[in-house]
């Protein structure tokens, strides 16, 4: 998409953006959620080691990408599964969902680091 | 201009690749996820600042350690199918293209079995 006749558009840079947070979630989101049921097994000394990390800046880093990653893409997923069903594809409503999606995603996220952070 | 009919075009098979599948797949299991990683969201809004006898808890309840396989499996199956749209759509080099397919699969498919037998280990008690 990048090229001398591009001109960037919410619509597509939505697009590359459901990407990008899908390859984040599945590289490092899933591993992180599997990190942590291991530390609940292994007991109260690894768990406290793992929100250790998550309190530092690498770990709320880490932890605020996730959950900004998590919330657009499951708001834009639901985009995606209504634009599936044929519906909402005229440029208009493509977009007011794609801002729609974008208010949604910085609420969750805001919220959740809100309360996790 | 080609004379010859592809058999694929005539059968009415598109590209007699397996793409369908593919997208139904890549679709049911985002149908699953939006009520699991909704779950999930509310499991994290309750478990916010939980020591490790709450988080103990919360895995060990049948209910909740159902839910926690069900999303693993749904969330690295649905990885896995992603990954493999972007490795297929950027990586141009044949062997690297190869290696990483097997990488995707490799992991997500670790992943669902490593998930599911710690959080049963926490479920059941062993």
């Amino acid at each position: 998409m990048i090229g001398p006749y591009y001109r960037p558009q919410l619509t597509s840079i939505m697009s590359i953006t459901h990407r990008a947070t899908g390859v984040l979630l599945s590289v490092i989101g899933a591993p992180l959620l599997l990190c942590w049921i291991i530390a609940v097994n292994n007991g109260p000394q690894s768990y406290n080691a793992l929100t250790e990390f998550f309190s530092g800046w690498l770990g709320k880093l880490l932890v605020l990408a996730i959950l900004f990653s998590m919330s657009f893409h499951l708001l834009n997923g639901i985009r995606h599964l209504i634009w599936d069903t044929g519906r909402a594809l005229e440029i208009k409503s493509a977009y007011a969902l794609g801002w729609a999606v974008l208010g949604g995603t910085v609420l969750l996220t805001l919220s959740l680091a809100g309360v996790l952070l | 201009m080609s004379m010859v009919n592809p058999l694929a075009k005539a059968r009415g098979l598109g590209s007699a690749k397996s793409g369908v599948h593919h997208w139904y797949a890549q679709r049911a299991s985002a149908l699953l996820l939006l009520f699991l990683v909704g779950w999930l969201i509310f499991s994290m809004f309750r478990l916010a600042g939980a020591d490790h006898a709450q988080a103990s808890a919360f895995l060990s309840s049948p209910f909740n350690a159902a839910f926690m396989i069900l999303l693993l499996i749904s969330l690295f199956y649905h990885g896995m199918l992603g990954l493999q749209v972007v490795i297929e759509d950027y990586v141009r080099r044949p062997g690297l293209e190869i290696f990483l397919h097997f990488l995707t699969r490799a992991g997500a498919f670790s992943g669902m079995a490593v998930g599911t037998v710690y959080v049963l280990k926490l479920a059941i008690g062993a």
